[in-house]
């Protein structure tokens, strides 16, 4: 009884523990998830750019700003729910709250301050309809993706992946304050690209994924038909990334860029799906993985230059 | 759940010192030993980092008032100065 008692207490005194107030800005800056974040930025940046209407500068900074200050608050209360599983992980156990540097509660209050602020500050200084489309971004990123499907279905990423494609249409709302077919396209190249782009990397991370009890479609479905998945999306993300060239939304050097990278693209997703064992395997989902974020900066970089510079 | 990082100390909470017995030796005061009432004692490290917190709040709220009325004057536009006195 005497034991009991004093487990139960040593258990108290270990919660009361946790130490609060031990940060530095550096690790709220990594509650963010900067890689993300520039991403975000970049996105974008390509849908203002885009935009029919022109849209001051300062103007447009705020616009960006809060955008990306929106999707860090996303990316804060996503490591805020997945803190245990982030422990498990080798490739997020170094994130703040796993490593004990900053406590749950602290990540929870600035997520939340940071969403409600972005959301509030882009209603008020630049329009309603980019400060509506971006707290329905956070709320799917939060809710739907990370809080609701992450842990219960395989298609998690393919659906979620809307939250990461809506950033362009949001900067589009911003800048014009409606929206039409051309931002959508950017949103639906985006989404098309998340799973082939998150699959690649589960299908070498299978393993954390597994012990973090992450349904990843390797998980699950395994390595075959995951390479499968893989090839269906990139066999329609392709088209899809050279059709803004097709309907006139973008110029010749989209098209080429386009077309090209979309062979590069497709011939690594050809060699994930042949190459099924061994080192060859993983070689091959690792070039995938880096090849689709460099596609997708040339698709994204392309339409920004051919927007900036007239003629190209 | 929460783990210090290597080489850091926690926050520690000032205890009274235990009176010393009657007629023993008065034992010597170890350096730095915060005073009964003083409460959370921080070290070194976490004024430092506390200090760091501070000092990009204030830069981040400096900012934002740089911001809103920059705005401001931009909303506002030329127009502004050409109204009826």
């Amino acid at each position: 009884m005497m034991s009991d008692v004093s487990v139960s207490l040593n258990k108290t005194a270990g919660a009361s523990d946790i130490a609060g107030g031990m940060a530095s800005p550096g690790d709220f800056l990594a509650l963010l998830k900067p890689r993300v974040m520039s991403l975000v930025i970049f996105t974008a940046l390509v849908g203002l750019v885009r935009a029919p209407d022109h849209v001051h500068p300062v103007i447009a900074f705020t616009a960006l700003l809060c955008i990306a200050v929106g999707a860090g608050a996303a990316g804060a209360l996503n490591m805020w729910w997945d803190a245990d599983i982030d422990a498990i992980m080798s490739r997020t156990s170094r994130r703040p709250i796993p490593a004990g540097r900053i406590t749950p509660g602290e990540c929870l209050a600035f997520g939340l301050t940071l969403a409600c602020f972005s959301v509030g500050v882009l209603g008020l200084l630049v329009n309603v309809l980019s400060a509506a489309l971006l707290a329905f971004t956070i709320f799917f990123y939060v809710v739907i993706y990370t809080i609701w499907l992450k842990r219960s279905t395989p298609q998690n990423i393919v659906i979620g992946g809307a939250s990461g494609a809506f950033p362009p249409m949001v900067a589009w709302a911003a800048a014009s304050g409606s929206l039409s077919l051309e931002p959508i396209l950017l949103v639906a190249i985006i989404f098309f690209w998340t799973p082939p782009h998150f699959w690649a990397l589960a299908l070498y991370r299978a393993d954390d994924y597994a012990r973090a009890g992450v349904p990843m479609l390797p998980v699950t479905a395994g390595g075959d038909e995951t390479r499968r998945q893989i090839l269906l999306y990139t066999l329609f993300l392709v088209p899809l990334a050279i059709s803004p060239a097709l309907i006139g939304y973008a110029g010749i050097a989209y098209a080429v860029v386009s077309t090209v990278t979309g062979a590069g693209m497709l011939w690594l997703a050809i060699n994930v799906y042949r190459k099924r064992t061994g080192d060859d395997a993983v070689r091959a989902a690792r070039k995938l993985f880096g090849f689709s974020i460099l596609y997708l900066f040339l698709l994204f970089a392309t339409l920004l230059v051919e927007a900036v510079i007239p003629g190209v | 759940m929460s783990v210090a990082k290597p080489g850091q100390k926690r926050a520690t909470v000032a205890k009274p010192k235990a009176a010393t017995a009657k007629g023993s030796k008065p034992q010597p005061t170890p350096a730095r030993q915060p005073a009964p009432d003083a409460g959370v004692v921080l070290t070194d490290e976490q004024k430092r980092r506390r200090r760091a917190r501070s000092l990009a709040i204030a830069g981040v709220l400096g900012f934002l008032v740089l911001l809103f009325y920059v705005v401001t004057i931009v909303k506002l536009g030329p127009n502004v100065l050409n109204r009826p006195l």
